[in-house]
């Protein structure tokens, strides 16, 4: 499997480590319980296109991946910023 | 079977190669392959069959062989399982037939052959399920010796194997007629080509069929071809290369073997496995003949007609009488022209009505039998209504061919039925950017193959940016392909599908009778295709089969899966270096050396390389120098490098403001100069880590992680800030490899820094100050993980090993010395201070009792969380100290506490223990736990229950701080 | 009163020999991490006279500037400018990186073996960072034919065993 980084460009699976759904750049206000369960917990899990969070060790960067998980496909990769 | 005299274009015959094959001195060519010299020296029995022990020869002549599985001494040891035909020949090759005994023609085993009737399909399921409690004593290691096919070493390996990386913008598979054109079109083109062959030589079928290019001979067309790109240096040949997996995102697996045909490769490696990028791919892996069932179709001798062909053509054997048993067109092609070139062909058998004139005898008819007990000598065939029989030393099969296409199938698509060919074909984009051309996509001509390359080369190249003008094709033969269907012959007789498992057609038809109908049960009940040539040869005909068992149509009784690997790959080159020192990276200390020369065996953290501990000559066991180390700290100073806890800059104007972002507690009200001690949650609200945060001036601050966590808290970190805080003044940066830093703990350790200082800074605890030592700028921390009052001192790396040397020497002077991981176990106990070992992933601040570390006045990351029910409250396991009631009985990490009137039973269960240790100081062992309600029940007594290491003890449950719970110590 | 003695990373390293190519350790110098704040990149690169995008290398006022991942250059040698620090947090790196040369005919295939990534891509000045069987590396090729391989200083003896086989 090989995502983009966008400092480096399309690198291995081996120099990134997963995180998660992008749902983590959200953060619920500090008083929303239900908030927090669904950020923490609750994951819709789809067939097809997912976003996830994904580090690229060797340079430091946060990569929000646009990825496919019927086919595979992996569809982009941005910095967290442009993400939210 | 026998050399021929003249031709063989594989060999060189000026070099003759001495081998062996089980202990018998034989001789071939350079050139040849460990089959081919076999059968060019009449040994047709090359093993016994898996399960029946049948006699079996070679079939194939390539990388599907089921039976010519062989053992190979290499490097001192018999390695199991090598394809006779994949292993080229070298000088002082030794070889031997495996899963036999005493040896190939008399295998005592072979009495299966006669118990055949009660060993078929699902025989083990049946048989040995009762008595269940002869299962594990009796029949499981009956069926182990019996089952198998070879047996691995049984000593470690070391010869050396390689892996590597290879991009490229164009990979072709296969170098057939196909694979050349479209190798050709993309290289003249400038792609970067990377064209992988199985074979030692490239060519494909041109190496072995006799056809015409443009009025030449196709081997000669071939081998200008392969000239023409081994000139462009955009091309890279890769020979003796199977690819054998297809993954995401266009990565390759593939697997060379780069030495296995040397005498002598020395430190070569063995065989290389290459990960290979490739833009685009376009399969040409060919086409896989099939064989025919028909009774008896196993004999030793019995081989594929272009098997037969190839080893006639580029091996020069001779396969001596020949009768051809095919059902399509191609066969009788290829037996007229083997005719042609001085083979003894005497019969060619077709179930089709044949009308063309051969050179030998046809018969419309089937083959229903063979003789020979190690090797055929004859053959029976059932012709308008009667049996007759035929002398012949070799019986070549055509039942067809199948598009080699397991690739394709590799990310779970499935292939489509083609009626015209009789086989499975693949789809479009099966593999995302890959292409199958030629035989591999179905089309059997030679100018579909050339015509089929370069147009996919041509597709490639568009999507790659590239432009090219089509090629003009060359001439070749163009003559369509015609088959009938032959899957079994309806006689007597068991008639073999899977050579290399034993499986029939008989076993196929119980299966069904017995329910296991669906493709992906027989498979399972018959162990049809799971051999090692993963039913390469025979999962279509076995699918065939049970759709005439089931009266089901091929395609909708399915198909097979095709995993990777496409061939077998040894585990020696997947995990290729990553043995000893190459399993992972290792990290040494500055102070590295100079521990190893004080005899101090070291210990692994996280990649990191500590000392557990200092030897001396008078130490009864490990635990005398722990405790004389921990005793230093106590009364006199110890020295200990840290300098592999996780160290980070933060700076800018926003650093405070991060900081107190992601730990619990307020970091923005830290004075410079001074240092705090700081909780990270993860946003669940759990513990991530614990550290220091030491302002070094306004917009400065050194923080410090675990030695384990330093890489999951500069992730983490780096999250926070690029995914919350982006437009936040501040970054932050390693500087963990930049500063070697070491622990001076004890109460003479001001008089140490006195000696090496000259003038002791008067820092408060918690303070730090920028120093001189030894004449290089320093950083001087008053910090303590031991309760003592101490420092650390941290001098840029290049300075670590002499600094640490001088602090040794200066602390052995006032009656201390060094101390390891053991003795600062024990101080950290001691002193109820925590590690990975208490934060387990599972706490929370309030199981450790440090819910007052979460700041009430300001978010934080995981501080929403850290409020949820259930994680904090008496159900919860918190931190608690645990004496044992008899001081000197040993209590043991991992044990579990129970109420002392209950049994150990998991509903019992209240707690287990995180870290013990011997205290010399309190003379006492130590324990911390995590207990249910632990921090109201001090004084309560349980039994600690060790049931691994059978050890029950009753303790007495305390604060977890041991030792000077006041802090006096360090503090004053 | 002591005087500290430098000890190299390299002291007992044995460099192994190689074919198509040589290795040789670099000695240590001065190298600082320059990590411009938000928003401050312009003012930076102003006062600098450039910072290097992704992969680059720069020579700017006879600094090598040297991109170091995500938005973060190598300063290597000592003559950095004065007044920095308002834009950026500046982090003396020296100690915790070690540099090999590995320059020959045969150097980029050897390289191209090992790395993970498309070597064939990566321009001549150039850096790359990446991993090299796990070992984190700082790739700078120099010339066609001349890499630089800064690896962290307590992972030296593990390159050298990787750069071995
Ligand atoms: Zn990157």
């Amino acid at each position: 499997m090989r995502l983009p980084c966008p400092c480096c460009g399309w690198r291995d699976l081996r120099e990134f480590t997963y995180k998660g759904a992008a749902d983590a750049l959200h953060r619920p206000a500090l008083d929303d319980p239900s908030g927090w369960d669904d950020h923490l917990h609750n994951r819709t899990n789809p067939a097809g296109e997912t976003r996830d969070l994904w580090y690229h060790d060797p340079c430091g960067t946060w990569v929000c991946i646009t990825r496919d998980t019927v086919s595979h496909a992996v569809i982009s990769g941005v910095p967290l910023e442009g993400a939210r | 079977m026998k050399r021929r005299d003249t031709g063989g274009s594989a060999l060189n015959r000026a070099r003759k190669l001495g081998f062996s094959f089980d202990g018998r001195a034989f001789e071939g060519v350079e050139g040849d392959t460990l089959a081919s010299s076999l059968l060019a020296n009449g040994v047709r029995l090359v093993g016994r069959s898996f399960k029946y022990h049948r006699p079996r020869g070679v079939m194939t002549a390539g990388s599907e062989e089921p039976n010519a599985l062989l053992e190979v001494l290499r490097d001192g040891a018999w390695h199991p399982n090598i394809r006779a035909t994949m292993q080229e020949l070298h000088q002082g090759l030794d070889a031997r037939a495996q899963n036999c005994w005493p040896s190939v023609r008399r295998d005592v085993m072979a009495v299966n052959d006669w118990l055949a009737p009660f060993l078929g399909a699902g025989f083990y399921y049946k048989t040995f399920m009762w008595p269940r409690a002869f299962w594990e004593g009796l029949y499981e290691p009956v069926i182990r010796r019996a089952a198998g096919l070879g047996r691995l070493p049984q000593s470690h390996q070391y010869d050396p194997h390689e892996k590597a990386f290879a991009f490229c913008e164009l990979l072709v598979i296969g170098s057939g007629p196909a694979g050349l054109m479209a190798a050709l079109v993309a290289a003249k083109a400038g792609a970067d080509v990377i064209l992988c062959e199985e074979d030692r030589q490239m060519g494909g079928r041109f190496l072995s069929d006799a056809g015409q290019i443009d009025g030449m001979p196709d081997g000669a067309w071939a081998a200008g071809v392969l000239a023409e790109l081994a000139e462009l240096p955009n091309v890279r040949l890769m020979p003796r290369t199977s690819v054998f997996g297809a993954y995401d995102g266009g990565v390759y697996g593939a697997i060379e073997r780069v030495a296995l045909h040397q005498a002598a490769p020395g430190r070569t490696p063995r065989e290389c496995y290459w990960r290979i990028t490739a833009k685009r791919a376009i399969m040409a892996t060919g086409a896989l003949e099939r064989p025919i069932a028909h009774p008896d179709n196993d004999r030793p001798g019995v081989m594929m007609l272009g098997a037969v062909a190839s080893y006639w053509q580029r091996f020069a054997v001779d396969p001596g009488r020949v009768v051809v048993f095919g059902n399509n067109d191609h066969a009788l092609a290829t037996a007229k022209a083997l005719a042609a070139d001085g083979m003894d062909i005497r019969a060619y058998i077709d179930p089709r009505e044949i009308t063309a004139d051969a050179p030998f005898k046809t018969y419309q008819g089937e083959v229903i039998g063979t003789r020979g007990r190690h090797g055929l000598h004859a053959v029976t065939l059932r012709h308008k209504g009667r049996e007759m029989r035929l002398e012949a030393d070799t019986l070549a099969l055509s039942g067809g061919w199948n598009p080699s296409l397991h690739l394709a199938c590799h990310m779970n698509g499935r292939p489509v039925w083609d009626e015209t060919i009789a086989s499975f074909v693949p789809r479009e984009r099966m593999v995302p950017g890959m292409q199958a051309v030629g035989a591999a996509a179905g089309i059997f001509s030679t100018h579909g193959a050339l015509e089929s390359g370069a147009r996919a080369a041509m597709q490639a190249l568009d999507a790659l940016g590239l432009s090219a003008t089509p090629p003009d094709l060359p001439q070749a033969e163009d003559t369509p392909y015609a088959i009938t269907p032959l899957w079994q012959v309806q006689a007597q007789g068991r008639a073999w599908l899977d050579f290399a498992n034993d499986v029939t057609t008989k076993d196929v038809a119980q299966a069904v009778r017995e329910g296991f109908a669906s493709v992906e049960h027989m498979k399972r009940y018959t162990t049809q295709g799971m051999a090692p040539d993963q039913g390469k040869s025979s999962n279509i005909g076995a699918l065939a089969v049970l759709a005439d068992a089931t009266g089901g149509t091929i395609p909708g009784t399915g198909t097979t899966t095709f995993r990777p690997p496409f061939v077998p790959v040894s585990i020696a080159a997947l995990g290729a270096g990553g043995y000893g020192p190459g399993f992972a990276p290792q990290r040494f200390t500055t102070s590295h050396a100079q521990t190893r020369k004080m005899g101090a065996p070291m210990i692994e953290a996280g990649l990191w390389y500590r000392p557990s501990y200092f030897p001396q000559a008078t130490d009864r066991d490990w635990r005398c120098a722990c405790n004389r180390e921990a005793l230093y700290v106590r009364h006199a100073v110890g020295i200990c490098d840290v300098s592999t806890l996780g160290k980070i800059d933060v700076q800018g104007p926003d650093a405070a403001r991060f900081l107190d972002f992601v730990y619990t507690n307020t970091m923005s009200s830290l004075k410079p100069g001074r240092v705090r001690y700081g909780l990270m949650l993860r946003e669940d609200g759990h513990v991530m880590d614990d550290g220091t945060c030491a302002r070094l001036s306004d917009q400065h601050f050194l923080i410090t992680t675990t030695t384990a966590a330093a890489g999951e808290v500069i992730r983490h970190l780096d999250f926070v800030q690029q995914a919350y805080c982006a437009d936040w003044q501040l970054r932050l940066i390693s500087v963990t490899e930049t500063w070697a830093q070491f622990a001076i703990a004890g109460p003479l350790a001001d008089a140490l820094l006195g000696h090496l200082l000259g003038d002791v800074p008067d820092l408060p605890f918690m303070g730090c100050v920028p120093v001189m030592v030894g004449g290089v700028g320093a950083r001087l921390f008053r910090i303590s993980f031991s309760g003592e009052r101490g420092y650390e001192l941290a001098v840029p790396a290049r300075y670590g090993a002499d600094l640490y040397r001088h602090l040794v020497a200066l602390a052995e002077g006032f009656g201390g010395g060094a101390y390891g991981m053991e003795a600062l176990n024990v101080l950290r106990i001691e002193k109820g201070f925590i590690t990975h070992a208490e934060i387990d992933g599972r706490v929370t601040a309030f199981d450790l009792g440090l819910q007052g570390m979460v700041s009430a006045k300001k978010d934080c990351i995981g501080r929403a969380a850290s409020q949820r029910p259930g994680l904090t409250g008496p159900a919860r396991l918190q931190l608690v100290g645990l004496r044992p009631v008899d001081p000197q009985s040993e209590i043991t990490a991992g044990a579990h506490l129970y109420p002392c009137d209950k049994p150990a039973k998991a509903a019992y269960g209240q707690g287990h223990v995180k870290s013990v240790c011997y205290s010399p100081t309190l003379e006492s062992w130590l324990g911390l736990a995590l207990l249910e309600n632990g921090r109201a029940r001090h004084g309560e007594t349980l039994r600690l229950d060790d049931g691994l290491r059978g050890l029950r003890t009753p303790v007495e449950i305390c604060n977890p701080v041991f030792f000077d719970p006041n802090g006096g110590r360090m503090r004053d | 009163m002591i005087r500290l003695k430098e000890t190299s990373a390299g002291a007992k390293l044995r460099l192994p020999p190689l074919t198509g190519c040589t290795l040789r350790m670099l000695p240590q110098m001065r190298i600082t991490s320059i990590a411009p704040y938000s928003g401050q990149a312009d003012a930076l690169r102003a006062r600098l006279g450039g910072f290097p995008a992704p992969g680059e290398v720069l020579k700017v006022q006879g600094i090598d500037l040297v991109w170091a991942g995500g938005d973060l250059a190598f300063a290597f040698g000592d003559d950095l400018p004065d007044g920095l620090g308002a834009h950026c947090a500046l982090s003396d790196q020296s100690d915790g990186w070690c540099g090999f040369v590995l320059q020959g005919a045969g150097a980029e295939a050897l390289l191209a073996r090992r790395l993970p990534f498309d070597l064939r891509n990566m321009a001549s000045p150039g850096s790359a960072r990446s991993v090299l069987d796990h070992l984190p590396v700082l790739v700078l090729r120099r010339a066609s034919d001349r890499f630089e391989i800064w690896v962290w200083r307590s992972m030296v003896q593990s390159f050298v065993q990787q750069i071995r086989t």
